[in-house]
């Protein structure tokens, strides 16, 4: 895998190769989307939840380094070991170094998209610990080889097919059989196997709490529970960002969070980790890895309340049709292309230019981030910055110099005009991409300036 | 040796560091929003409740005592493991099981647990860590049943977090009916890696 990043447009080209397959994504998340809507309507005061999660994020923010220490200190008195990493390497490195004390080289992980930023699974492969992933869509993802594409559904771009054809390898599941039902029974007993003999846990961190010091995991399958509470050692990893002042905000991010989500009304289980268990250790990582960076950045500071729902992926036009490796990032969507610049500008000055600035993304937020606001500013940098593609940069400057001068514009309409009422084959052939699925409207015999004054003058006579 | 002191030093100079970072860039102080007053909570909270447990999967029983419960244990699990701390299910239930190692847990059927309260918004249950005998324990059986009396089903989650209030758990978890996962094409699937069914007991 030698070779250039493709940008988000090649990517999404490799996407809707199968058109059928791009139909089918855009309908599933958009039926996600529904039941968000559904679900979200039935709840009184659904707006004033946005905002008071929204106000509470703000805050935390404002105030995050006096909570980080109080978060800290009441962890540290329920017995927890806090570990701090500066980025991604000194993250995983504090892992492995856990491990390693314990001679530990067989490790069981929950969905975490923090793990996933920091490539956690890589660094400790090539160090000699084997890693399961037991949510079930990032094991399948992890059979195939490949990355989630969907921060909450990891593996929605996958069909049923494809996933049989992947548990027949792995797991001897009956060649040909792509029914849901039994590949799941098949996934639930060989994870069950991982999870009773595996003797430590990786698990994201979902809402950290500073006045108690708990944190609180929260999935559909049990998975996280399962490892947690079978492991020796549990070891828990979260950007700093996580804190939330007080347990009773839990109710409105508890409320907001899969109903935005999924459409469910909570998740099977929100699980509350206060104190290790007996002979248990019990670790927790904070993480930086360019956080402090973009909490100093006013325009982008927000982007730190996220809680991570996805909903402005299954709204979001561009992602449902691009898919989400197009954005080869950990995390996908609109919330992506507003935190990878953040981290490297250069490598994802493509992202924020992957958006019609719809502003749907904004309109789900549960927690009103300006996300559609952030791509437009995120543009404006990284053009200031000179990481826009070329293409793109000479573009818009063959568009500032025609629209700076009266006379250019003019003269560049008409010629367009008659390029395409004479000879449209110009424009209109496989090379242009705009051409692939769409055709330009009629051209008008003149433009509106030109119908203007003669219409102007007809009056005026 | 040497490296040992490296170690430490690298960790304290990370936590120093980003904790200046995040005093440097944080913005003016805003302060924590008051809560806001929502919506008060209604007479039906246990017809809603029943309407979302039932409507995520869950079974709901309305049952009139602990040999009711029994009655309907004993109908519905004729075989296999069955724990539970509950006394008064002595006769058909292990009642000693906290003390053993989680993993021999395994090959539990039934799982049986007084719950603190449920929520009718998401019909979730609260369960802690002295309910449950070993946190696992509602995780790695076949089948999970959670008895709630009838008073004790609140409107919503911020009902919950007061009823909370400063209560003292180790570990405590919101269930809200079986495990499921729809990782494979949006389908459903109940018991994913957790209990295959949650059957809620509500007592009058």
């Amino acid at each position: 895998m030698i070779q250039k990043q493709k940008d988000h447009a090649s990517l999404a080209d490799d996407f809707n190769k199968d058109e059928d397959r791009v139909g089918w994504h855009d309908d599933t998340l958009w039926w996600i989307r529904e039941k968000r809507d559904k679900i979200a309507w039935q709840v009184p005061d659904w707006e004033l939840l946005r905002d008071a999660a929204s106000n509470i994020k703000d805050h935390v923010l404002s105030n995050l380094n006096p909570y980080l220490l109080q978060f800290e200190a009441n962890a540290i008195a329920n017995g927890i070991t806090v570990h701090w990493a500066a980025d991604a390497a000194e993250h995983n490195q504090i892992v492995l170094d856990i491990l390693r004390e314990k001679e530990i080289t067989k490790l069981v992980k929950s969905k975490s998209m923090l793990t996933e930023e920091c490539h956690l699974n890589d660094f400790l492969g090539e160090n000699g610990v084997d890693v399961i992933d037991s949510d079930l869509g990032e094991r399948i993802v992890q059979l195939a080889e490949e990355s989630p594409s969907h921060i909450v559904l990891p593996c929605i771009h996958k069909k049923k097919e494809e996933i049989g054809e992947l548990f027949h390898k792995h797991l001897g599941t009956p060649e040909g059989n792509s029914d849901p039902q039994l590949l799941t029974e098949a996934a639930r007993h060989h994870l069950r196997e991982t999870f009773l003999s595996r003797k430590a846990t990786v698990t994201g961190i979902n809402f950290a709490v500073a006045e108690t010091g708990e944190f609180v995991i929260c999935t559909n399958e049990g998975n996280a529970d399962m490892g947690a509470h079978l492991a020796d050692v549990h070891i828990a990893c979260m950007g700093i960002e996580k804190i939330i002042p007080d347990r009773k905000d839990l109710g409105v991010f508890l409320r907001l969070l899969a109903r935005s989500a999924t459409g469910q009304p909570i998740t099977t289980y929100s699980s509350h980790f206060k104190k290790p268990r007996q002979g248990q250790e019990m670790h927790i990582i904070l993480v930086d890895n360019g956080r402090t960076k973009q909490l100093g950045r006013e325009d982008f500071r927000n982007s730190l309340k996220c809680i991570r729902c996805g909903a402005c992926m299954n709204t979001c036009p561009v992602y449902r049709r691009s898919g989400g490796h197009s954005y080869h990032y950990a995390i996908t969507g609109p919330i992506g292309a507003i935190l990878a610049p953040n981290l490297d500008m250069e490598k994802y000055a493509d992202l924020p230019f992957a958006s019609t600035l719809c502003g749907s993304c904004t309109n789900v937020c549960p927690v009103k981030i300006d996300i559609h606001q952030q791509l437009y500013k995120w543009r404006q940098v990284i053009v200031q910055n000179g990481y826009a593609p070329k293409a793109k940069e000479l573009s818009m400057k063959m568009m500032a110099f025609t629209l700076s001068s009266p006379f250019v514009y003019h003269t560049a309409g008409k010629m367009g005009r008659a390029v395409l009422k004479y000879a449209p084959f110009t424009l209109n052939n496989k090379f242009n991409p705009w051409y692939k699925q769409r055709d330009l409207p009629e051209v008008p015999e003149a433009s509106f300036g030109e119908w203007y004054k003669k219409n102007r003058n007809k009056n005026e006579q | 040796m040497a490296n040992g002191i490296k170690k430490i030093e690298t960790k304290m100079s990370s936590r120093t560091q980003i904790l200046a970072a995040v005093l440097a860039n944080q913005p003016g102080i805003l302060p924590k929003p008051a809560f806001h007053p929502f919506s008060p909570g209604g007479e039906k909270d246990l017809e809603v409740f029943v309407k979302t447990a039932t409507g995520i999967g869950s079974t709901v029983h309305f049952l009139g005592g602990m040999e009711e419960v029994k009655a309907l244990i004993t109908q519905k699990f004729a075989t296999g493991r069955i724990i539970s701390p509950i006394a008064e299910l002595s006769e058909i239930a292990e009642l000693d099981f906290a003390e053993l190692d989680a993993h021999t847990l395994e090959d539990v059927e039934l799982g049986v647990f007084i719950a603190h309260f449920g929520v009718a918004e998401n019909s979730a249950l609260w369960v802690t860590e002295d309910l449950l005998g070993k946190r696992v324990s509602p995780f790695i059986c076949q089948h999970l049943m959670l008895v709630v009396n009838k008073n004790n089903i609140l409107q919503n989650m911020h009902q919950a977090y007061d009823k909370i209030g400063t209560a003292n758990y180790d570990f405590g978890t919101f269930i809200a009916g079986p495990s499921k996962t729809a990782d494979i094409e949006q389908s459903l699937v109940l018991g994913a890696h957790g209990p295959r069914s949650l059957a809620i007991v509500v007592l009058a």
